[in-house]
């Protein structure tokens, strides 16, 4: 496996980091909560045999701009550019949460830019049955109670890097935070439902079995409602962070999905 | 000095173990603890209370605007300020504030203050607040986002509408009008004073002098823990070459009056504990909606060791005597009354000091016992601080000509059959 290589791309004038890793064909990553403050355990598991490349969003950690994006034109159009930018387009797409939200619009609006995709627990549909929590209020907190199946995981992920700037890093974490709530808040409703039937790429939904915020019958609504074929997984012992709780697992069946539908 | 009375309109019926069985008072308050025939009293009560604080002299009474929250009943402060202007003649109505981003479109604030400008014959204090997390983001759904943004342009906005005599087509970020054309217009030329309530960030004082703005700090903490935020803001209007002219600022501050300060003690103790006790029961949870603090401001926090920016609420102490010892509330004789506001107003150099006089639980008899007796025994004593230095000009000059008299209509209180 080569080094983590890090690159810069310009999207409407501001830069945004560009993170690889492995060799093999592009396989992409765009994450969810907090974006990647550091790389993970999840992502070395697919750079084993892929060439990972994992964009960061406006906003989220290694991205800006995020300011300039006021609606969800802007920013699924910033995440259209920034995916043909790092040389994703027509790749094997995996999104999660967050970030899901608008990979998922970008295969719906542009339906060649994705080769297959995988979407990790996604934000942008909100079922009134099923409601999304408030991940940006979580009582009694604090959020890694919701977020993950174990705590530690995520405080490891989020921990202030050697070197690291004590008082940037929680601005940076924050940031990400707020860029999300930029074209999620309040619900995390985007209208996707209504765009879900342009998907047309091979889809697997990836959901964990313990996911306290974007209920895991999720799954199998985003799938009927999917044009592509999909197929589902569900991940023992993971909460909403599935890739977090059990990274190996995860990238077991990525790994398996892209391969049969290639 | 003026001297600003101010009423959050708390609902008074809040159950003694409301800490322990519930999870907030803002936000997610249970509505099965809000009685509306209690609120028929309450609403009547307070208004009963404003006015009297006008007949009594006091030079402004305010009202503010609070959502989903058990002690401020005011969703509307415009409903209140519209039976006040009424009801009042010469004292200033300060709307301590429409949370402008709230409305769309913003013209809304505009038409609303140029009415009761227009009703009141020119009395209206214009109160321009972002609002706070808890009303703006959580209760209204605002994005904390774009709140700040939306904020200035509707400022701009309803700056325009109330000045421009044309019609005019808005082509904003957030707002978009072909036909912005307001009518009434505002009495006040040209246009009503604006008063920004503000927490600490520096963000509003720049605001505020840029559009030579009153700033309000309205904490619940005294001026003890004021002080670094007022010091903050001053330094920053020096550095910005505004005069230190006190009345660009005000200040709320709880206060209970007494025969003696033993009395006082006594008689606010309970009314004090349940306002901090109860009222300011707030879930953590809703007091840091994401960019809704901005990066310069948590960034200056955080490097001045100070609180965070996102920490709405310290820790609160338990006992009455404790809040008093904090300073979050001035209690005592008329006179030591008088030399703390004194020195709270001298201290922060505050213009426009606004006491609050009803808090909590506090009855109405004793809200105007204490509104008396600092009327005729604590406000004479300290009106005039800074009179003979500065001149303010951030007070209403109402109309040209004295109003003719308003017909006060009997009291209105309807007959509630429980």
């Amino acid at each position: 496996m080569t080094a983590l290589n890090q690159t810069t791309v310009e999207i409407n004038g501001h830069p945004c980091r560009v993170w690889q890793k492995g060799e093999g064909p592009v396989l992409g990553f765009v994450p969810g909560y907090a974006g990647l403050p550091r790389w993970t355990p999840f992502l070395d598991e697919l750079a084993q045999t892929r060439r990972v490349i994992a964009p960061s969003l406006p906003g989220f950690p290694g991205g800006t701009g995020h300011g300039d994006l006021d609606n969800q034109l802007d920013w699924v159009t910033a995440a259209r550019d920034l995916l043909a930018a790092a040389g994703l387009h027509g790749a094997d797409m995996v999104a999660a949460g967050f970030g899901a939200a608008l990979v998922a619009d970008v295969a719906a609006l542009w339906p060649g830019s994705v080769r297959t995709l995988t979407l990790i627990a996604p934000f942008g549909v909100y079922y009134d049955d099923a409601p999304i929590a408030d991940i940006w209020a979580p009582r009694p907190g604090p959020v890694e109670s919701i977020l993950v199946v174990d705590p530690e995981r995520y405080r490891e992920f989020v921990e202030l890097p050697d070197g690291g700037d004590p008082v940037e890093w929680p601005i940076e974490l924050n940031r990400a935070n707020e860029a999300a709530a930029r074209y999620l808040w309040p619900l995390g409703n985007t209208g996707l439902a209504r765009r879900l039937h342009r998907i047309e790429a091979p889809t697997l939904l990836v959901w964990g079995d313990d996911d306290k915020v974007v209920p895991p019958v999720y799954a199998e609504r985003y799938s009927q409602c999917i044009k592509g074929r999909t197929t589902i997984r569900k991940v023992a012992h993971a909460g909403h962070l599935a890739e977090l709780d059990q990274p190996q697992q995860v990238a077991r069946h990525v790994l398996e999905f892209v391969a049969q539908a290639a | 000095m003026k001297l600003c009375w101010f009423h959050l309109m708390p609902y008074r019926d809040l159950p003694a173990d409301f800490r322990d069985k519930h999870d907030s008072v803002w936000v997610t308050i249970d509505s099965k603890l809000f009685d509306p025939v209690r609120a028929h009293e309450i609403y009547n009560d307070s208004m009963d209370e404003l006015e009297f604080a006008a007949e009594m002299g006091f030079d402004a009474i305010c009202v503010n605007e609070h959502h989903n929250n058990g002690y401020g009943l005011m969703p509307s402060p415009n409903l209140i300020a519209a039976a006040l202007s009424r009801r009042t003649t010469d004292v200033a109505i300060c709307v301590m504030g429409n949370s402008l981003a709230l409305y769309n479109p913003p013209v809304r604030v505009a038409e609303e203050m140029a009415m009761l400008d227009c009703i009141s014959g020119g009395r209206l204090i214009a109160g321009f607040p972002v609002g706070t997390p808890m009303d703006t983001c959580y209760a209204y759904g605002q994005n904390p986002s774009t709140l700040r943004d939306r904020y200035y342009e509707a400022n701009d906005l309803i700056i325009k509408a109330w000045t421009e005599p044309e019609v005019f087509s808005w082509n904003g970020r957030f707002n978009q009008q072909r036909y912005v054309n307001i009518w009434p217009r505002p009495i006040q030329k040209p246009h009503p004073p604006v008063w920004i309530p503000g927490g600490g960030s520096i963000e509003t004082w720049n605001f505020c002098a840029e559009h030579d703005y009153v700033y309000a700090y309205l904490s619940y903490f005294g001026s003890l823990s004021a002080e670094e935020t007022m010091r903050g803001f001053w330094n920053e209007m020096a550095r910005l070459g505004k005069d230190r002219n006190p009345y660009r600022a005000g200040f709320l501050q709880f206060v209970g009056v007494a025969e003696s300060r033993k009395e006082a003690l006594k008689l606010y103790a309970e009314a004090g504990e349940y306002f901090y006790r109860r009222c300011l029961h707030v879930a953590p949870a809703f007091s840091a909606a994401p960019g809704y603090t901005t990066e310069a401001t948590t960034r200056a926090k955080i490097k001045s060791q100070v609180q965070q920016a996102a920490n709405y609420f310290p820790e609160l102490p338990q006992t009455f005597a404790q809040m008093v010892d904090k300073g979050y509330v001035i209690v005592g004789s008329p006179d030591e009354v008088a030399e703390q506001m004194r020195g709270v107003a001298t201290r922060l150099h505050i213009g426009h000091l606004m006491p609050n006089l009803q808090f909590g639980n506090m009855p109405t008899d004793l809200v105007r016992y204490n509104t008396e007796l600092f009327a005729k025994q604590v406000l004479p004593q300290i009106k005039d601080v800074f009179d003979d230095e500065w001149e303010d000009h951030w007070w209403p000059r109402g109309m040209a000509t004295k109003p003719p008299a308003t017909r006060n209509a009997p009291r209105a209180r309807g007959k509630v059959v429980a």
